[in-house]
């Protein structure tokens, strides 16, 4: 059951990526180049995921618990801090150079173009190296704990 | 990068997808309770494969939720769908662009699922600030290599 719902969610998540043209680097890129060939599309998807789950989280946050765990477990960190910046100044200078995040990037692996097939092993370095590199707190400043 | 077609303003395809995202990310909180954060399911992923500090346990529908994913694209070529795509074909570009996304999320504790969708969505701040900072990062990188670097 497990699986099988979260399989769904997945593909739901996939498909809107897909028609949204979010999977698409292209469109990316155009949306990010306001100078250029700017496509503002993708205003609208981030606009219609953020509306939608802003709607259906407060309706699943009137239930005590969700569905297939005891309880909820969202962030808690309000913390804006330095590796939250700096993690985001890196993701977006590369969001910005490849035209991928890390859900269009799965999203495009089966499809198995030749820039796909270098971005998803790199992006999975990245995320063990920068995992080892918080946990050995490099850069979290004083009394910092995550 | 290299590439710099014209790309066409789909508004309503846009929405729409927007829309099943935003579905979606409900379900893994009315589900799951958790944040359908991408990167964040893809270092549980990272942890079935090798010993990756900071990985959940729950890592059973986070790993069938990447299939799911992956499953997308081939589910709507299978009902006659186009799916369209123009990935960069400068290798070393995309090398270094999946490190910088790969750190980045790490780092920064997201993407644009997790801070920009899920984060918005529950009002935070900690993620509009990741929001604002990556938009600003990918804005400013594309300027600097399609206009000043690339002479376009």
């Amino acid at each position: 059951m497990r699986i099988a719902l979260g399989f769904l969610s997945g593909l739901v998540f996939g498909l809107g990526l897909v028609i949204s043209g979010m999977s698409n680097p292209a469109k990316v890129l155009n949306f990010l180049d306001l100078a250029g060939t700017w496509d503002p599309s993708l205003a609208f998807v981030m606009g219609g995921a953020t509306v939608t789950a802003f709607i259906g989280y407060r309706l699943v946050w009137h239930r005590r618990a969700p569905v297939l765990e005891t309880r909820f477990d969202v962030p808690t960190n309000t913390r804006i801090d330095r590796p939250l910046i700096l993690g985001a100044a890196l993701f977006g200078t590369g969001w910005g150079i490849g035209g991928f995040c890390p859900g269009p990037a799965w999203t495009a692996l089966p499809l198995l173009a030749p820039g796909t097939l270098v971005f998803v092993p790199a992006m999975l370095a990245g995320l063990w190296l920068g995992a080892r590199a918080s946990s050995l707190g490099i850069l979290a400043p004083k009394g910092a704990t995550q | 990068m290299e590439m710099e077609l014209e790309t066409a303003f789909t508004p309503w395809a846009s929405l729409t997808g927007g829309v099943l995202i935003g579905l979606s990310a409900v379900m893994v909180l009315g589900l799951f309770g958790r944040i359908a954060g991408i990167s964040g399911i893809t270092k549980g992923f990272l942890g079935t494969v090798l010993p990756t500090p900071g990985t959940p346990r729950d890592r059973d529908w986070r790993l069938a939720f990447l299939f799911g994913l992956m499953a997308a694209p081939l589910a709507l070529m299978l009902v006659g769908g186009t799916v369209s795509q123009a990935v960069p074909s400068n290798l070393f570009g995309m090398a270094v662009a999946g490190l910088l996304v790969g750190l980045g999320t790490a780092l920064g504790s997201g993407c644009t699922s997790g801070h920009g969708v899920c984060g918005l969505a529950r009002l935070s701040r900690r993620s509009l600030a990741a929001v604002v900072t990556f938009m600003a990062a990918g804005f400013v990188t594309v300027f600097v290599l399609r206009h000043v670097l690339g002479g376009a």
